[in-house]
């Protein structure tokens, strides 16, 4: 498959898109769906407007906070439980539970816990991205080869160590993908948190589109959300492809 | 071995229960942020002992569910299908695959709305957005790994094509076809009981928007305990079923 063709591929998912769009467009009418061409250009004013990224950066800010929080805690969780198989048995699956709770319901009670503001997007945004990056550590360390491990003991090295120079860069592929689906998770939580908790943020002003019924800033942000975890997704699929090769 | 693990599984939870009880028996954490466990659990027998609404909303809340669980699984399965015959078309598809559950899809909610009117089918709709993709990917995997032999065997024996699927095809993706049918689950109920939250006339998720609202903390933490507890249960037997499955099929 030459890259041509891939770019060809590419084209047509767009024309094809466009086509389903402008064909969903005839059926529902305005009242339902913006037109396309009008929902670019309201992409193209809310990027060319200084109060859109006021907006954007307090997203970013909160979502930054939510990632380090995520990535951080859950790597540590994740450490923890996958060094020794005991610890990795128990918590595992009491791991994959809270990964699967509709995490939305608990909304209010980071709303009881952390009040209104950016600390409770921060906690709703860490919430959603610390699981998965912990069971995907958990299953990294988990099927690393007890070669190296054993390698890791007859050399006397202190847990730390062990972690930093073996277990860490055999057990890296699978924790990158960790990170992946972890920010994207991420992501989620801190725009679900916006939406409900808060005064700033690209969340905040979607749920004031959603409540004025403003059709065309709907789909403009949801297009210019999709867009940007598109390409966030595409980049560290770059990454991940790239470390599974070595 | 497994016993061992289960008792300190219970052991890990039953702990972290109980120091959540003490901090909030000692006044640490304050009654209008959260009630003692054993409260909740007490709240939840009330709620459905003498709340007029429960079993009308819990009916309604678990239609709607298994409706979207339905159009997922089965339009996911469909899809999958379909888009595992053209290569190419797969290919071209995959960045929205793999991009699908970065976007916050119910966003889309109020076009939803819009389109269907606030009720059971936008709420039905947005269930099985949530799960479809799940299925549609696992589905494609779930083709991906019969082994060739089983094909082989197949035409050996002389098999139709349909028989060759229901007999051969079908029970040798069944593992990865199950867990895409819990993927799909698990995505359904966050996308109902997310909806249901969002904006809705009934429900168990509206219930709880109503009683944060109206700071009815024991109402709203009895209906937390029973919605999380549905989850973790589903899950965790849809899990142990789909376990069981890959034993079976790749035992080393």
């Amino acid at each position: 498959m030459t890259a041509r063709s891939r770019w060809l591929d590419f084209v047509l998912l767009g024309l094809g898109v466009w086509l389903t769009w402008i064909a969903l467009f005839q059926w529902a009418g305005p009242e339902a769906l913006s037109p396309p061409g009008a929902t670019l250009r309201r992409v193209g004013e809310y990027v060319a407007s200084a109060q859109f990224w006021g907006h954007a950066a307090a997203t970013g800010l909160a979502f930054a906070y939510a990632c380090v929080v995520a990535l951080i805690g859950g790597l540590a969780l994740g450490f923890a439980l996958g060094a020794n198989r005991l610890a990795g048995q128990v918590g595992e699956p009491i791991l994959s539970s809270l990964y699967s709770i509709p995490k939305i319901t608990l909304y209010p009670v980071i709303l009881l816990v952390f009040g209104l503001g950016i600390s409770a997007k921060v906690a709703f945004g860490a919430l959603h991205g610390i699981f998965p990056v912990a069971l995907f550590t958990v299953g990294a360390l988990k099927n690393t080869s007890p070669v190296l491990i054993k390698t890791a003991r007859v050399l006397r090295l202190s847990p730390l160590a062990a972690a930093r120079t073996v277990l860490l860069p055999a057990a890296l592929p699978e924790i990158v993908t960790g990170l992946r689906i972890g920010f994207s998770t991420t992501l989620l939580g801190t725009l679900i948190g916006e939406l409900f908790a808060s005064d700033r943020g690209i969340g905040f002003i979607l749920i004031r589109a959603m409540e004025a019924n403003k059709v065309l800033d709907i789909m403009a942000l949801t297009l210019l959300l999709f867009a940007f975890a598109a390409i966030a997704n595409a980049l560290l699929l770059a990454v991940e492809r790239r470390v599974h090769r070595q | 071995m497994m016993t061992r693990v289960r008792v300190l599984q219970l052991a890990l939870v039953g702990a972290a229960v109980l120091v959540l009880e003490l901090l909030c028996r000692t006044g640490i954490i304050n009654r209008f942020t959260m009630i003692p466990p054993s409260e909740m659990v007490s709240a939840l027998a009330d709620v459905v002992a003498t709340a007029p609404w429960f079993w009308s909303d819990v009916s309604c809340t678990l239609g709607n569910l298994a409706a979207a669980i339905g159009l997922s699984v089965l339009g996911g399965f469909l899809i999958g299908l379909a888009v595992h015959a053209v290569p190419r078309l797969r290919r071209a598809l995959d960045p929205i695959f793999t991009s699908y559950y970065a976007v916050p899809t119910f966003v889309l909610y109020p076009l939803l709305i819009v389109f269907f009117g606030i009720g059971p089918t936008s709420l039905i709709v947005l269930g099985a957005l949530f799960g479809i993709v799940a299925m549609v990917v696992a589905t494609m995997t779930a083709i991906d790994r019969i082994p060739r032999v089983l094909v082989k065997v197949a035409r050996v024996s002389r098999l139709g094509w349909l028989r060759t699927a229901l007999l051969m095809k079908l029970p040798a993706a069944s593992p990865h076809l199950v867990t895409g049918l819990r993927l799909a689950v698990a995505y359904s109920v966050i996308g109902i009981i997310a909806g249901e939250f969002i904006l809705s006339t009934e429900g168990i998720g509206r219930r709880v928007a109503l009683a944060y609202n109206n700071f009815d903390n024991r109402t709203m933490y009895g209906l937390l305990v029973l919605i999380l507890g549905f989850a973790i249960a589903i899950n965790s037997g849809l899990g142990a079923f789909e376990q069981a499955l890959h034993r079976r099929w790749y035992r080393s």
